[in-house]
């Protein structure tokens, strides 16, 4: 049985659909990514999950029941926010110990479990600082000590990381999946950031203008992408796609090799031109365009650092190919089939 | 059922709560605007209903207001102390806004409290010594004491609306133009103020419309019927001995208060924002 | 083609009005000068006269200490003038503060002709308040008041005991203090509204999922953060009523017999209209311990906000 589910939600502003018909399901324990570009509906997913908006049509089920009508103190349910929502005039102490205050806890219950949560995530020593005193790092730790203290079925959190600097968020993303390991506690977590999306979920959820395109573990999104959106949402630099038949024939840009690099497999092959050459100390990134074929955009090949670039250089032709079983097929609409 | 019975029960209260605020709060100007327009017959009239016309509504109160009465000159006075006043006070503010919002460390922050403080200087503890000044100043019963005084409390509010407006434009401008040739005064003139023009304009009604309502220092100063401003003369000269002329005294009251809170009513996001707005980050 | 002066001897005076510590001082010395000219030294000249004998009529300056002071303070009038001072400006700013709450919070809510509402709510504050205060004196007429013709045709009161809401003592302080918060309480609406929409929406939002229902997100949360704000309306209103002239002198003039004597109308008389500025300006003064508290509690929460 999962612990969140939700059937057919669908939510309407107005003329604008922001939900349309999502049909999800979160099991116990599990890291849910709800991925996706601004305004394709997934933060506002999150918010009928936990109660503060209510959907056109559709249920939230939590444990299942049907929370459709219960105020969101009533679900079970804990959020972190993407600027973390601290109460800015009370002390981090006061603003863990908040919720158990509105539950009518007792003093010394509220104290004991504040200081567990303070524990877990180390911030006791903050005890009587302001939110204003804190760091990012720091202030995502309270909201979660905050979440945490109601025991929640599951934490539902919104970009936490996005107001975070970018050497910040590294750590802070680890900080995150470690913690909610340890805590074994459902979590939906919404992200625009697919690299955080990949390293943080056991399981992913594309969205895309209020619909799901496509839910699976990272290998299986990436590998096997439901369509061109989450063929090209996905990976850095986006995966080529590339016209045939009417309809388009990806492959990403680190299978895409000169040909000498990939002796013994059955390959196709792609006569390539290169235009620059981008070297990340990690990785070269080859632009070019494809002898004979249109692609929606410039191709991109990846090649590890190590590779040598024989003859490679901008202006000229070079022989590149890609492995059969890495090529993917998307119809005119583009759906993926399999091969044709 | 009940759900919706309460909702609709909700609703209601909510705006009978509405009403009652608005009814309160504007009710006097509804009274205002129909003794303005009743006959005298209807207006001291015990047995009528007073919060309609009785009878035909008149046009005699204005009439007389017009043309038997100071009432233009009133008006025409408030005008030009207004527009003398907005001019100081855009002379004086300006600079000093600009001032205090780039004087580098803490004394800009000091001084820029200290001299919003003195809005809070009431105009009943200075009028006595001023009414003394005035006089020294031969300007007593003269509209031009109220030129000379008002901007005392125009000028500070304005500058502390004008430092937290500079402060929010970018330094960058300033120090393009001066790379570009001009001197610290020409690039406020040519840069920064064309992009003041919505604070500049805020001043103006800001300053305007506290100078049409002051009526302290206007009843200390001035006695001369010719020389009052608007709030001071319909409070005033529109008694004949004892009698109240009721109908004039709204008309002249409805019509001076008009523009104010036009006025006041596009402009008050930005008053507000002024009195917040240097307080907040 | 522009040249690089190097060689030519620069003038001390060429280069005056690049630099900013010259023209710093510069722009902002005439609003100094106003402030200092026409506001500190006037009320050094209030202290002035204020230990002084000076009236209109007898113009010579002669120190007298203290006196005037002891004279004042042992004025039955004076000490009625300032419980009254008191009694005004609490009541109405209870009142308006009240009313500014309620206001904001109603207006807060989306629904139809909220524009309109705004517009009127704002209206007792925006006009004038020598006009406002008229259509108040004719609406509390001692004969055609449609208060208490509205009364009257209720049934609540009869035609033969109507009340004079100005010409009996209680009721002319209710009258005074009713003008004094319509008057304020639309200020109070625009500083909560400003509060009410200034904290940010996920500090509410985890409010509602941590449990905390209407009141408690109310009072809890909502209010300690606005609290800045709105002290400094607080105290600014409270300056304005305290110090406030008109409405007391229009509508009643202090009467009837003193009742509604409050120390700015009761200076005014003293000073202006009977000519004795030395003893008008005591009077003055004892506006002066009340501007200080409020200016030190006003500095403290800007402080506050600084953080």
């Amino acid at each position: 049985m999962a612990t969140v589910n939700t059937k057919e939600i669908r939510k309407q502003f107005g003329d604008v659909v922001a939900v349309d018909g999502i049909s999800l399901a979160a099991s116990d324990g599990e890291f849910l990514v709800l991925l996706g570009p601004s305004g394709c509906g997934k933060t506002t997913l999150l918010r009928i999950i936990s109660g503060l908006e209510k959907p056109t049509s559709g249920e939230v089920l939590i444990d299942g029941q049907v929370v459709n009508d219960l105020p969101p103190r009533a679900r079970g349910i804990a959020m972190v926010f993407q600027s973390y929502g601290l109460y800015p005039h009370l002390t981090v102490w006061n603003n863990i110990a908040f919720p158990l205050k509105t539950q009518g806890v007792r003093r010394d219950e509220i104290k004991r479990k504040v200081e567990w949560a303070s524990s877990l995530l180390g911030i006791n020593r903050l005890a009587q600082r302001r939110p204003r005193q804190l760091s990012g790092g720091e202030r995502q730790r309270v909201a979660l000590a905050r979440a945490l203290v109601r025991d929640p079925t599951v934490f539902l959190l919104d970009e936490p990381l996005s107001n975070l600097d970018a050497k910040l968020r590294a750590s802070a993303r680890s900080e995150l999946k470690q913690f909610q390991r340890t805590v074994r506690t459902a979590t939906i977590y919404v992200t625009h950031d697919q690299v955080e999306a990949m390293g943080m979920g056991d399981r992913i959820a594309v969205i895309d203008h209020g619909k799901l395109r496509q839910v699976g573990t990272p290998a299986e999104i990436y590998d096997n992408p439901a369509d061109e959106f989450v063929a090209t949402f996905l990976g850095t630099p986006p995966m080529n796609l590339v016209e045939r038949d009417g309809g388009s024939m990806g492959f990403r840009p680190e299978n895409f090799l000169p040909k000498e690099l990939l002796n013994g497999t059955p390959v196709v092959e792609f006569p390539f031109r290169i235009e620059r050459i981008e070297y990340l100390g990690s990785e070269h990134i080859l632009y070019g365009a494809l002898d004979g074929r249109v692609a929606k955009r410039e191709v991109t090949a990846k090649l590890p650092a190590h590779a040598t670039l024989n003859g490679i250089s901008p202006g000229a032709w070079h022989e590149f190919a890609v492995r059969e079983t890495e090529l993917r097929y998307f119809n005119r609409d583009g759906r993926r089939t399999g091969r044709p | 059922m009940l759900r919706l019975a309460k909702k609709l029960g909700g609703e209601a209260a909510f705006y009978a709560a509405v009403i009652t605020l608005v009814v309160f709060a504007a009710f006097p100007f509804y009274w205002m605007l129909i003794t303005t327009f009743k006959a005298d017959g209807d207006l001291y009239n015990l047995k009528s209903t007073p919060y309609w016309f009785n009878t035909a509504p008149t046009l005699e109160h204005i009439k007389y207001l017009f043309s038997d009465t100071l009432f233009v000159q009133w008006l025409m006075n408030s005008a030009l102390i207004g527009l003398c006043v907005v001019a100081i006070t855009l002379l004086v503010a300006l600079p000093a806004g600009y001032s205090l919002a780039r004087m580098p460390g803490r004394g800009a922050e000091t001084l820029g409290i200290g001299i919003f403080l003195t809005y809070l200087v009431p105009p009943t503890l200075l009028f006595l010594p001023l009414s003394r000044v005035v006089t020294q100043l031969g300007l007593q019963d003269s509209l031009w004491s109220l030129v000379v005084i008002y901007p005392t409390f125009t000028i500070p509010f304005c500058t502390w609306l004008l430092m937290g407006f500079f402060k929010s434009v970018p330094r960058e401008i300033e120090e393009a133009a001066i790379v570009d040739g001009c001197t610290v005064m020409g690039a406020f003139v040519k840069t920064v103020l064309p992009l003041s023009l919505p604070a500049i304009l805020t001043v103006v009604i800001f300053a305007f419309t506290l100078t049409m309502q002051e009526f302290v220092y206007a009843l200390t100063f001035i006695s001369s019927s010719e020389e009052k401003p608007v709030t001071l003369g319909v409070a005033t000269d529109l008694i004949r001995g004892d009698v109240f002329y009721w109908g004039e005294l709204m008309g002249a009251a409805l019509i001076a208060s008009i523009p104010v809170a036009i006025a006041y009513n596009l402009f008050l996001d930005r008053f507000i924002g002024g009195i917040t707005g240097g307080a907040v980050k | 083609m522009t040249t690089i002066a190097f060689d030519a001897p620069r003038p001390k005076t060429r280069f005056l009005l690049d630099r900013a510590e010259l023209v710093g001082p510069l722009f902002i010395a005439p609003a100094i000068i106003y402030v200092f000219v026409l506001v500190a030294l006037p009320f050094c000249l209030a202290i002035y006269y204020s230990v002084s004998a000076y009236t209109i009529f007898d113009p010579n300056y002669r120190f007298v200490g203290l006196k005037n002071f002891v004279d004042v303070t042992h004025s039955e009038i004076f000490r009625r003038t300032l419980v009254n001072t008191l009694v005004f400006t609490i009541g109405a700013q209870i009142i308006g503060l009240l009313l500014g709450k309620i206001g904001a919070m109603l207006l807060m809510q989306e629904f139809h002709g909220r524009g309109i509402a705004r517009a009127l709510v704002v209206l007792p504050w925006a006009v004038p308040i020598s006009l406002a205060t008229i259509a108040w004196l004719w609406m509390f007429d001692s004969l055609y008041s449609v208060i208490n013709w509205t009364l009257i045709a209720a049934g609540l009161i009869d035609a033969a005991n109507r009340p004079q809401w100005l010409g009996q003592e209680d009721l002319a302080m209710i009258a005074v203090v009713v003008v004094h918060a319509w008057r304020l309480f639309p200020f109070g609406v625009v500083i909560f509204l400003a509060g009410f929409t200034s904290v940010p929406q996920d500090v509410l939002d985890a409010a509602t999922v941590d449990g905390a229902g209407f009141w408690r997100r109310n009072y809890q949360i909502i209010l300690p953060i606005i609290a800045p704000i709105v002290l400094i309306a607080l105290i600014f209103g409270t300056v304005f009523t305290f110090t406030d002239l008109s409405v007391v002198y229009l509508l009643t003039k202090g009467g009837p017999i003193n009742s509604t004597q409050v120390l700015g109308t009761y200076a005014f008389q003293v000073g202006i209209l009977s000519g004795d500025v030395a003893h008008g300006a005591a009077i003055c003064l004892f506006l002066f311990p009340f501007l200080l508290i409020a200016v030190i509690l006003l500095l403290r929460s800007l402080r506050r906000r600084e953080i």
